[in-house]
C-alpha cells in the first residue's frame, strides 16, 4: 500500500467508488428501500395531477397553463428527494453504528460527501425516472420536453439539495440521532419560500428578498416562464448558480468544522442519541 | 516505521468534556509508550478513561491537550499518514446489517486499499472460519461469528497497529479463547503492536506483556503482569484490579513489601 496524503481534501475515486457500492448493495439487498424512493413521488404526481385537470376544466388560465403544477411538482420532488437521497444515506451509517469504523478508515471527509452525492442521484434517478414516465402515461406532462433547461433546472437544484444535505448530516454527525427529524422537515420550511406552486410577487415584499436569496425559487420562477411564456429564463439560471456555488461552499465549510466539533465533543464514537 | 520511533506514544493526554456548564476531566494528563510488535492491555474500571484513550489513539476524539502519536503522526492532525496501516475492533461498533460478510469486507478493502482484495478475503474467512458465512447477512449472525467478521474487517488490511476494545466481550468462553488464540497469532506473524482495552483479567494476563491500569482517567500503574502480582502480593490480576478498583492499592503495595 501506498503512503496516503496527509490532507484532507485529497480524493480518491478508489475511496468514493467504495462508499458508493456499499449503499448499492444496501439498496439491492432491501426492495423495501427501493419502493419507498418511488412510492411518495408517484403519490404527489397523482394528487397534483388530478387537481390540474379539474381546475384546468374551470379556468381559462390553467388550461394555457397545462402542466405548470405537475412540472412544479416533479422539480420539487428532485430537490426534495436529492436532500432526503444525501441525508438518508448518510443516516445509514449512524441507524448501523458503522460511522466509527468510516471515521478511523483512510476516507476522508470530501469523499465521503461524493460518495453521498452520487448516491443522491442514483437514488433520485431510481425514484423520479418511473415517476416521469407515469406523468407522460398519465397526464400527457413530458417533463424531458424541457430539454436544455430541464438539465438547467435540475443541475441547481441538485447542488441546493446536496447544500442542505450535508449541513443536515453534519449536524446529526455532531448532535446524533435526535436530530434525525431534520433529514425529513428541513426542505418544508423552505418550500413556501422557494414559491413552488405561485409567483414570487404574491409574497409580502418584505419576504420577496428572502425568497430570491434561495436558489429553488429561481428554478421554480423558471419553470412558470417556460411552461406560460416558453421563454427559457438564462438569467435566472445563471444568478440561481451562482448562489448555489456560495452556498454549497458554506455547506462544505460547515460540515469540517461540525466534523471537528463531533471529534471535540467524542460524538464520532457513539453514533448514538 | 522507523525502530525509534514508538508505535504509539501518548503525551501528557488530556481530554476534558463540557456540557451544560458542568466539565468532566475523562482522561487527565496521561503517557506512556508503545514499542512496535508489543501487546499492551489497558485496564480499568467502567469511567476510567480506557474508550476515551483509544479514541484520541484513533483519532476519533481530539484531545483537550497533551498528544497522541501512532508511528509518529500526530492523532487526529496527521491521522490520514497512518490510518491505512492501522485497525480497531470493538463491539460497540457495528457494520452494516443487511450487507453480506463478503459486501462489508469488500467494502472496507477497498477503503484500505487493500490489493488482490478477493484473496485477501477468501484467506481472512478461511483464517478465522468465515468461508461458509461470506454470503449472508453479517445481521443475521450469531454475536460470536459477529465478533470473527468485525475482527476480519480490523485485520483486512494486515494493519501495524490494532487497537481492541473489549475484543471478547458477551462471547461464550470457547469463542473468546480462540479469538485471543488469533490475535497472538497474528502478532506473532506481523510483528503488529496492539492496544487493547478489556475487563477480561485472563485475557490481559494471556496476552500482554505490559499493563497499564486507568483510573479516573489517571495510570494508576504500568508494568509487565508479573511484576504486578509481586508488587501487589497477588495471585492473579482481578485482585490486583480490585485493589486499585476499591481504592486500596497503596496498602497492598506497602504490605507486599
Amino acid at each position: 500500500m501506498n503512503e496516503q496524503s496527509n490532507t484532507a481534501l485529497a480524493l480518491s475515486p478508489h475511496r468514493i467508488g467504495a462508499m458508493v457500492l456499499r449503499y448499492l448493495y444496501l439498496l439491492r439487498s432491501s426492495w423495501s428501500r427501493v419502493l419507498d424512493l418511488i412510492y411518495w413521488p408517484a403519490v404527489q404526481l397523482f394528487v397534483w395531477g388530478f387537481l390540474q385537470f379539474y381546475i384546468a376544466q374551470n379556468s381559462g388560465f390553467f388550461a394555457r397553463a397545462a402542466g405548470m403544477f405537475i412540472g412544479a411538482v416533479l422539480l420539487w420532488d428532485i430537490l426534495f428527494r436529492g436532500q432526503l437521497g444525501f441525508s438518508v444515506s448518510f443516516l445509514e451509517e449512524m441507524w448501523s453504528r458503522n460511522l466509527a469504523n468510516l471515521m478511523i478508515s483512510p476516507l476522508r471527509p470530501i469523499e465521503f460527501v461524493a460518495a453521498l452525492m452520487v448516491m443522491s442521484v442514483v437514488r433520485l434517478a431510481v425514484g423520479m425516472v418511473p415517476v416521469t414516465i407515469l406523468a407522460i402515461v398519465f397526464f400527457g406532462f413530458n417533463l424531458y420536453s424541457f430539454g436544455f433547461a430541464l438539465a438547467a433546472f435540475f443541475l441547481n437544484l441538485i447542488l441546493t439539495s446536496w447544500s442542505v444535505g450535508i449541513v443536515v448530516s453534519g449536524v446529526v454527525m455532531r448532535n446524533g440521532l435526535g436530530a434525525e427529524t431534520l433529514a425529513w422537515t428541513v426542505m418544508f420550511i423552505l418550500m413556501p419560500l422557494t414559491c413552488v406552486y405561485y409567483p414570487v410577487s404574491v409574497l409580502p415584499a418584505w419576504l420577496q428578498g428572502v425568497a430570491w436569496a434561495l436558489p429553488p425559487t429561481y428554478v421554480f420562477e423558471g419553470m412558470r416562464a417556460l411552461v406560460l411564456e416558453q421563454t427559457f429564463r438564462a438569467d435566472l439560471m445563471l444568478a440561481a448558480f451562482a448562489l448555489n456555488l456560495v452556498y454549497f461552499a458554506i455547506a462544505i465549510a460547515v460540515f469540517l468544522g461540525l466534523l471537528r466539533s463531533a471529534r471535540r465533543i467524542g460524538s464520532l464514537l457513539q453514533s448514538g442519541e | 516505521m522507523s525502530s525509534s520511533v514508538p508505535a504509539i506514544e501518548v503525551d501528557r493526554l488530556t481530554k476534558v468534556y463540557a456540557a451544560k456548564g458542568r466539565t468532566t476531566c475523562a482522561v487527565d494528563g496521561i503517557s506512556f509508550a508503545l514499542e512496535a510488535g508489543t501487546v499492551t492491555g489497558l485496564l480499568g474500571g467502567n469511567g476510567a478513561g480506557k474508550t476515551t484513550t483509544i479514541a484520541m489513539i484513533l483519532g476519533l476524539v481530539e484531545p483537550s491537550s497533551g498528544q497522541a502519536r501512532v508511528m509518529g503522526a500526530r492523532m487526529p492532525r496527521e491521522r490520514y499518514r497512518v490510518l491505512h496501516r492501522m485497525n480497531f475492533e470493538s463491539p460497540y461498533v457495528d457494520m452494516p446489517n443487511r450487507l453480506t460478510v463478503r459486501q462489508n469486507l469488500t467494502v472496507f478493502g477497498r477503503l484500505y486499499a487493500v490489493e488482490n482484495l478477493r484473496d485477501r478475503i477468501d484467506t481472512i474467512a478461511r483464517d478465522l472460519e468465515l468461508s461458509d458465512l461470506l454470503d449472508r447477512p453479517t445481521g443475521k449472525l450469531s454475536a460470536g461469528q459477529k465478533t470473527r467478521v468485525a475482527l476480519a474487517k480490523a485485520l483486512i488490511n494486515q494493519p501495524d497497529v490494532l487497537l481492541l476494545d473489549e475484543p471478547t466481550a458477551s462471547l461464550d468462553p470457547d469463542t473468546a479463547d480462540w479469538v485471543r488464540g488469533h490475535l497472538e497469532r497474528y502478532r506473532k506473524e506481523r510483528n503488529a503492536t496492539m492496544l487493547l482495552a478489556s475487563h477480561n483479567m485472563a485475557e490481559v494476563e494471556r496476552l500482554c506483556e505490559r499493563v497499564i491500569i486507568m483510573k479516573r482517567g489517571k495510570i494508576e500503574d504500568d508494568a509487565p503482569p508479573a511484576v504486578l502480582l509481586a508488587r501487589y502480593g497477588r495471585d492473579n490480576l482481578e485482585d490486583v484490579f480490585l485493589d486499585v478498583a476499591r481504592g486500596r492499592g497503596e496498602a497492598a503495595r506497602e504490605a507486599a513489601q
